[in-house]
């Protein structure tokens, strides 16, 4: 029986230690993080070897993945598969920020405007249940944090990432390897100032406006959904610097580049939930 | 054709993408071959399925008469939790990841899944999650307490063994979400030239949906375990009042991913009896079409009727109108589905092997369990019944008599392509009479103990449920006993036995009966030509 060419066949990788690996990292993770938060002792140091486990990890294990990219074992059916997995990965990350979306519109919907109500009068006597809040049991004072000054600054900056990276991605597919180069710095540029000015936002947060993780619900859903965005920009901004090295070490072709389209659709995604923050947890 | 292409792997080792690497343990732990995985998916669920069966054991043997007798009420709520966690997540998805394991790539053509390096991470993420939820019973103040459903406030006021439950929910919806993915993938990009997705065998189909659910769902309930890390740990307050919160948002977020978990169970085992009763009637499966549909539909409204779970936490009378319906509305694809195994099996020529007599109890039971899901669905019904053994009950003839039985009847139907070897059939009858007869005397007491008004989740009763809770525990007994016979069962399947021929069932239809038995170390490693008589639809 006649078999094609074994390049057209999908391929199957090689046994690999790297998921075992990955668990191990995980496992320390886990175990860290619980002994800390229970101030167990040497749970720091579980943690920092998970950490460090999991850093050793993601290089071997992407590493082997780029270097069978580049020796061309991917055909096109295994690059198709990348763009199933890749887009359902997404999707799985909407849904995350969906639970702490829905956790925000519930507390503003439904439960201040109910802890306030008459019913809960004798409970919470006084209590108004206007947006921002923490809650009819707060003492403190806070300041909440304010749409139009920095988040303003930060949904420029990174609508304008989207547009730098797109502009990468024409230079990619017309061979102009330079626009690509400096598309994607830009990019990485504009989302470095993101995080630094969100950081800054985050100083200021706790030392001058007395806003909290602790300031009932409005300092839990702020910091949870945009401390959560923060960690995927600071994520994808990751990604874009390895793709850019990967770049500058001649990787990717105008017809070939799955990595950077991932890459791009995952900026597009922090682009896109931004606008979702800016407007319910900023602006409204 | 296929024979003689699969014959002619042994000739194919030399080539370098597939030679043999490490051998004796790393090979387990290394693998990326997908039947491989699959098998450890089902020894790590048959290991947790014992680990859960002798935790329900000692909730059952503190039941057996009033009073508090071995256990301290503490300990109890830590069993119960235990048992619900293990086996949902530790015992039945992951034997239905096994089953996709190691029979998709088999059914629809393809050499492997998409992913498999990834797939063996989706596996070995499994055993730290359970290191972490049986190690929690050792930690000062226990394991988590509150019930699968981890409510707050008691989840925020539990102690260490409650955040070792989290992480452990975190890794294992990581290691579903990966799963999910290479399986959807899978199905989407490596079906044989041919196999349009209305040709696709059905176990795909409910695979596809299920897979769906997953990636939609799980990451849901990722979130609602980090709100109650953050509340317990880092002074937040989305389940706290006093803050501003609320605890029945917790509640909302859970059931947002629970009901979607039920059908996660349910699909797959939907998917696995559409296969058995067809092979064991020898006819096509009836309603192909509408069996697509209704998979899809239940999928769909399983994210609607969420707050069914809650109708006593106070939600407005429309809402509980609007979840009583949408509830019952599934009962529409569900009906279809119990219908279109029946009309299969009508005028069928039937033969009654151990796949279809667990196929059968799956089908009687699984409906009764449907039924009294039904009952608890009407909302002034359900405030009487809400947290009652009749809830017990139900849910038990769904995950149980549905998921489990399902699960048997595809461990004994594709046990000979595995083992190679027949399975003892009069060992494989006696497994299931014994389970049919003890789960039945184990459960189906619970429905008058819950309508005569027994509480859930405590480990002692008034006296007047002494005699439903003695027959209840028997039963359990006999039944947790019972499956031990599995591994008897399995073992001699392994060790020899009668050889299995290629398509030991002479209904059965699909490539996967295609490849010799046992099915060789790679398959399809070219795409076979799809003969459209293997066809499903």
């Amino acid at each position: 029986m006649s078999h094609p060419a074994s390049a057209n066949r999908y391929f199957v990788p090689q046994p690999s230690h790297w998921p075992l690996v990955g668990s191990l990292a995980l496992l320390l993770l886990a175990s860290g993080a619980v002994m800390t938060m229970n101030s167990v002792a040497s749970g720091g140091f579980l943690l920092m070897g998970g950490f460090a486990v999991l850093a050793v990890m993601l290089f071997g294990w992407f590493g082997r993945v780029i270097g069978e990219s580049e020796s061309g074992s991917y055909n096109p059916q295994v690059d198709r598969s990348f763009r199933w997995a890749m887009a359902w990965f997404i999707f799985s990350e909407v849904m995350f920020f969906a639970a702490f979306f829905g956790a925000l519109f519930y507390v503003r919907v439904l439960s201040v405007p109910d802890i306030a109500s008459a019913d809960q009068a004798a409970l919470w006597e006084g209590f108004k249940g206007q947006w921002p809040t923490a809650g009819p049991a707060a003492k403190d004072l806070f300041t909440p944090m304010h749409a139009w000054g920095i988040p303003a600054i930060n949904t420029l900056l990174l609508l304008s990432s989207g547009v730098t990276v797109t502009w990468a991605h024409w230079g990619l597919v017309a061979n102009k390897r330079q626009q690509l180069i400096t598309g994607l710095a830009m990019t990485i540029v504009l989302g470095v100032v993101f995080i630094s000015l969100q950081a800054y936002e985050y100083a200021e947060a706790y030392s001058h406006l007395n806003l909290k993780m602790t300031t009932g619900v409005y300092g839990s859903t702020f910091f949870m959904l945009t401390g959560f965005h923060g960690f995927h920009v600071t994520l994808g901004a990751t990604m874009l610097i390895v793709i850019l090295l990967r770049t500058l070490k001649g990787h990717f072709t105008a017809e070939r580049h799955f990595a950077f389209e991932a890459v791009a659709w995952y900026w597009h995604f922090v682009d896109v939930v931004w606008l979702g923050l800016f407007v319910v947890v900023y602006w409204l | 054709m296929q024979a003689s292409q699969a014959a002619g792997h042994a000739g194919h080792h030399d080539d370098a993408s597939h030679g043999h690497g490490p051998t004796g343990l790393m090979r387990w732990v290394t693998t990326t071959n997908h039947k491989d995985i699959g098998t450890m998916y089902l020894w790590f669920s048959f290991v947790m399925f014992l680990v859960g069966g002798a935790m329900s054991l000692i909730i059952r043997a503190e039941l057996l008469s009033p009073g508090l007798q071995y256990v301290s009420p503490e300990f109890y709520n830590q069993m119960l939790t235990l048992h619900a966690l293990i086996m949902v997540f530790g015992a039945i998805m992951p034997a239905f990841v096994g089953f996709a394991n190691w029979m998709i790539p088999l059914m629809i053509g393809a050499p492997d899944m998409a992913f498999a390096r990834m797939n063996n991470w989706s596996f070995w993420l499994l055993p730290p999650a359970a290191i972490l939820l049986t190690a929690s019973l050792f930690v000062p103040g226990g394991a988590a307490g509150t019930g699968w459903t981890l409510y707050p406030p008691l989840s925020i006021q539990m102690g260490m063994g409650m955040d070792m439950a989290i992480f452990a929910v975190h890794i294992l919806g990581m290691s579903s979400i990966m799963g999910s993915i290479n399986i959807i993938t899978t199905i989407l990009n490596m079906r044989t030239p041919g196999m349009t997705l209305m040709k696709m065998p059905l176990f795909c189909w409910t695979w596809l949906v299920t897979a769906f659910l997953l990636i939609a769902s799980m990451p849901i309930l990722a979130g609602a375990v980090t709100m109650l890390l953050t509340d317990r740990h880092f002074g937040t307050s989305f389940f706290n009042a006093a803050g501003g919160g609320d605890p029945v948002l917790f509640q909302h977020i859970f059931w947002f991913f629970g009901h979607p978990e039920v059908y996660i169970i349910a699909l797959p085992a939907f998917g696995v009896v559409s296969h058995v009763i067809p092979a064991f009637s020898r006819k096509h499966l009836f309603g192909y079409t509408s069996m697509v549909y209704a998979i899809a539909a239940i999928g769909l409204i399983s994210f609607f009727v969420w707050a069914h779970h809650m109708y006593v936490t106070g939600i407005p009378l429309t809402g509980q109108l609007y979840f009583m319906y949408a509830t019952m509305l599934i009962a529409i694809p569900t009906g279809v589905k119990v219908f279109n195994w029946v009309t299969t099996m009508w005028r069928g020529s039937l033969s009654f092997e151990t796949p279809m007599l667990f196929a059968l109890g799956f089908l009687v039971l699984f409906t009764i369990g449907g039924l009294t899901g039904l009952v608890l669905a009407m909302t002034a019904v359900d405030i009487q019944l809400q947290d009652t053994y009749y809830v017990v009950a139900h849910f038990h003839y769904v995950m149980v008599a549905g998921a489990l039985f399902s699960a048997y009847a595809g461990l004994y139907f594709w046990l000979p392509k595995w083992t190679g070897h027949m399975y003892s059939e009069g060992l494989g009858k006696l497994h299931f009479w014994l389970s049919m007869i003890f789960f039945n005397i184990a459960f189906f007491p619970q429905h008058f103990l819950g309508l005569a008004g027994m509480p859930r989740r405590i480990p002692d009763y008034a006296q007047q449920f002494a005699d439903f809770n003695m027959i209840s525990s028997i039963g359990s007994f006999g039944f947790g006993f019972s499956q031990l016979l599995v591994l008897v069962v399995v073992f001699k399947a392994i060790k020899g036995g009668v050889k299995a021929e290629a398509r030991p069932w002479d209904g059965a239809r699909g490539l996967e009966w295609t490849v010799p038995s046992p099915a060789p170390h790679h398959t399809f490693e070219d795409p076979p030509a799809f003969d459209p008589a293997e066809a499903h639809g």
